[in-house]
């Protein structure tokens, strides 16, 4: 048999170009850590719990530790305010909406993840920073600015601008896989519900959100995983704090997530030290990213096959 | 009785809820439509779209944008279509599974690391200095994995019967693969290369460290080049308001490139399934 | 895949020299599960020959181990002889390619290509197997058309789309591709099942008149179908030959009483 035919080597050229992905895959691993290398070897674990960041010679101090704090706070934000908001519209588009309503809404929401990241911040620093500053933040500061959380004079670039800007980010993506979840849902569980006689809120409340649970989890901890990569919209709205300023302890405050700081900051790096600090940061935002989105296909994954049978993601 | 009252208005109450939701949802997109459309829209004009910064024209940043895109298609688009040519077509084992969840895990990634990556390969290794090749490949690894995952959802959407009409004549399967199976899917390939393109034409963070941005037209692949999302950040950090303006206005553009793939997408989308 | 050519075990009285094709102690499995068992089943030149049984007896395995079409399927595999003039398909000389050009097929559902034309689908198999060169395509896309009983109707809509006409005509169509190629047999695995019986009288009729130029394989459901087209009938049940002899004797004399039962509707 002819080993060098032309299938063969189609297959073969095929397998080797599919490959790339592999290469991708190693050719980042590989950068970030020997990019990294010089200030893991300079500062250890103090890099992870550290909080200075001082690129002064003779003087340098570089931890990581505010941003990885400043992006699992306004990912948290996000979630906060991103979550309930996804699920109404997934409930509303898949239980409640009349027919004609279902795709142009559903195109809507779609569209809010066409638009750029950097518009997003260009349109957060313009225009959303100032409601949020006059509707949100001064009253809060007002009335509520003794609670150490929402201390400080607000000026609208916040972790707690960065953290809402962030909600709407990822309502697409959380909005759209609860949605499949939720149409997953086999009929005849609403079916059984409605028969005892409860209301359709009670059947979405009881039956179809506890039977889709993990699913719309996985959903969730996908949004999560977005929320922490990222970068533009972030950097533009967050406030640009560097160092022990950039702890995030009021919402009020300018922070700094790890996506923001290289964003921000990366250009402006004077020598090899502080350009490996740089590349160290985005070393412990790639794994945190890579444990988040891997537990989230895990999740989904395994509910939309194994529950949801006609949905298969 | 009134338990049941009350059980109605929670039932009423909710769903007022969840249509808020969607109305809450619904008002930054309209905002950030209408706000591009009238701060940008005062900017347009044949001399912004054409000259440069100093000339106060966005010229360098469009022609930048469509120079990263025609790259990255050119080098991307063929290798995420073998990729996804090889999963869908040959793609019934190991080796095959844990290129396909690589690729998962790619589309994953923060595209500020992506720019890192590229800046220490391209930047300081290949070319030595910022440079047109660097953001290309930036956006090739950006672009290359949701290719092949659109193109083998394509393909596997062929079905059988089709391809084993070809084998059956006697055509080899590779004749078989570039003939009729990927003319077949050549509708679902052509949208999803068109809302990747759609989206790395909108991505920052990978051009930052590896373009850089420039406020001339091209000047060669050693040179920093501009970028439609790098000129709006830029523009939207400076404090004078005429600047700021052509922030909005390279925003319009940027919008309006990215929205008219989506539709073009929508549209073409419809238009198969119906038939 | 396991096509290994077993030369020693064929006992050189069963080969018939002047039979299009043979089998040869065929077996045939999916997996673990066996779905043909030591089939050694003759097919006249210029003659229809019918398969029937109940389903899943094995009849399409069958004819698709005589075209090679079977080993396409991902843990399939067969072991045994299936000779084409003499020679074994399977041999590890032979490419299934080549066999393929003599050996066509026409399936249950008709299948045209969906983005090609009814002139292109018809001329598909000559271009895209590179044996086009220095032939007119016109004529011979006319000739097979009209050997397909479909020219009248299509000939001056040859650049519509192949699945723009009822699906009776597609079928015909895929005849007709298959018949560009001048195979030397043409399988038809239950080609007029999707069908309505006005197709499916067009069909058989058009049957009948190929032998003269093909020979012919058909698997059936339907009995009085193979009463109907063909001159050889073989009787498959749970993967085995349980009779084989000329369609009339068979359907009036059947030796077996499996055959006899199934043949007058006791089973299906």
């Amino acid at each position: 048999m002819k080993k060098f035919t032309g299938d063969n080597l189609f297959k073969i050229l095929a397998a080797a170009i599919a490959a790339s992905a592999v290469f991708i895959l190693i050719v980042t691993a590989y950068t970030l850590t020997t990019g990294s290398s010089l200030v893991l070897q300079r500062f250890g674990t103090s890099f992870l719990f550290g909080s200075n960041w001082n690129p002064v010679e003779g003087r340098e101090a570089f931890g990581a530790l505010p941003y990885v704090l400043g992006t699992l706070v306004t990912s948290g934000i996000a979630l906060l305010i991103g979550v309930p908001l996804s699920l109404g519209i997934a409930i509303f588009l898949v239980e409640m909406a009349p027919k004609f309503l279902r795709v142009p809404i559903g195109y809507l929401v779609e569209l809010l993840a066409a638009v750029p990241s950097v518009i997003y911040g260009l349109w957060g620093l313009f225009v959303f920073r100032y409601w949020i500053l006059n509707y949100v933040e001064t009253p809060l500061s007002n009335y509520l600015g003794w609670i150490p959380v929402f201390s400080g004079t607000p000026f609208g670039l916040d972790i707690f601008t960065a953290g809402i800007i962030l909600a709407i980010m990822i309502i697409p993506t959380v909005a759209s896989i609860s949605k499949e979840v939720i149409t997953a849902v086999p009929n005849s569980i609403r079916e059984g519900a409605y028969s005892i006689g409860a209301t359709k809120w009670e059947v979405i409340r009881h039956w179809v959100l506890s039977y889709g649970r993990s699913g719309i989890f996985g959903a969730v901890i996908l949004g999560l995983g977005r929320a922490v990569g990222e970068t533009m919209a972030v950097s533009m709205l967050i406030g640009n704090a560097t160092g022990p300023a950039a702890i995030p302890t009021s919402l009020l405050r300018p922070g700094q997530t790890m996506a923001s700081l290289i964003a921000n900051g990366f250009l402006e790096a004077t020598g090899p030290l502080e350009k490996s600090a740089y590349i160290g940061v985005g070393l412990i935002l790639l794994l945190v990213s890579l444990f988040i989105n891997v537990a989230a296909q895990v999740m989904v994954t395994r509910v939309l096959k194994v529950k949801g049978g006609a949905v298969e993601q | 009785m009134t338990n049941y009252i009350l059980r109605k208005f929670k039932n009423r109450l909710f769903f007022i809820l969840c249509a808020v939701c969607v109305v809450i949802a619904v008002i930054p997109l309209l905002s950030i439509l209408y706000e591009v459309v009238s701060r940008g829209a005062p900017q347009l004009s044949i001399n912004f779209i054409t000259q440069k910064d100093a000339d106060g024209g966005i010229g360098p940043a469009i022609q930048g944008t469509l120079i990263l895109i025609g790259l990255t298609s050119v080098v991307g688009i063929p290798l995420g279509v073998l990729s996804g040519v090889y999963l869908a077509e040959f793609g019934n084992n190991k080796y095959a599974a844990s290129i396909r969840t690589v690729n998962d895990v790619l589309t994953e990634f923060p595209s500020i690391v992506v720019g890192i990556t590229a800046f220490g390969v391209v930047v300081l290794g290949i070319m030595g200095s910022y440079s047109p090749l660097a953001g290309a490949v930036a956006l090739s690894f950006i672009l290359i994995p949701i290719v092949a995952r659109t193109t083998e959802e394509s393909l596997k959407l062929v079905p059988n019967s089709v391809r084993e009409a070809a084998l059956a004549l006697g055509v080899h399967k590779w004749r078989t693969t570039l003939s009729v199976v990927l003319p077949a899917a050549k509708g679902g390939l052509v949208t999803g290369t068109l809302l990747a393109i759609a989206r790395i034409a909108g991505e920052t963070a990978p051009l930052i460290m590896t373009v850089l941005g420039n406020a001339y037209f091209f000047q060669g692949f050693s040179s920093p080049m501009d970028a439609l999302p790098l000129r709006i950040w830029r523009d939207s950090l400076q404090p004078y308001a005429n600047l700021q303006a052509q922030g909005w206005g390279a925003a319009l553009v940027l919008i309006l490139i990215v929205l008219s793939l989506n539709i073009a997408v929508r549209m073409a989308s419809r238009g198969r399934l119906r038939r | 895949m396991n096509n290994k050519n077993k030369e020693t075990t064929v006992n050189i009285e069963q080969v018939r020299p002047d039979a299009k094709m043979q089998s040869i102690t065929l077996n045939a499995w999916f997996g673990s599960k066996q779905a043909l068992k030591e089939i050694n089943l003759t097919v006249e030149a210029n003659a229809v020959t019918a398969i029937i049984g109940p389903s899943g007896c094995g009849k399409s395995t069958f004819i698709r181990c005589l075209n090679r079409m079977h080993e396409l399927v991902p843990n399939a595999r067969m072991s045994g002889q299936v000779l084409l003039d003499g020679k074994n398909i399977y041999s590890n000389e032979t490419d299934p390619v080549q066999i393929r050009r003599r050996v066509g097929m026409v399936f249950q559902k008709p299948n045209p290509f969906p983005t090609m034309s009814i002139f292109d689908n018809v001329a598909a198999g000559l271009k895209l197997t590179g044996t086009k060169k220095g032939q007119n395509l016109d004529e011979i896309v006319k000739k097979s058309l009209q050997q397909a009983t479909l020219w009248d109707e299509v000939k001056d809509d040859l650049k519509k789309p192949g699945t723009s006409i009822s699906g009776g005509q597609q079928q015909r169509l895929c005849i007709a591709r298959a018949i560009a190629l001048q195979p030397e047999v043409i399988l038809m695995d239950e080609p007029c099942s999707a069908l309505d019986p006005v197709a499916t009288a067009k069909i058989e009729e058009l049957i009948v008149s190929l032998k003269h130029d093909y020979t012919v394989v058909i698997v059936t459901h339907n009995m009085q179908q193979a009463a109907r087209v063909s001159d050889f009938t073989t009787f498959l049940y749970l993967g085995e030959l349980v009779e084989y002899g000329d369609t009339r004797s068979m359907f009036e004399n059947p030796k077996s009483e499996i055959t006899e039962k199934y043949i007058t509707g006791k089973f299906g």
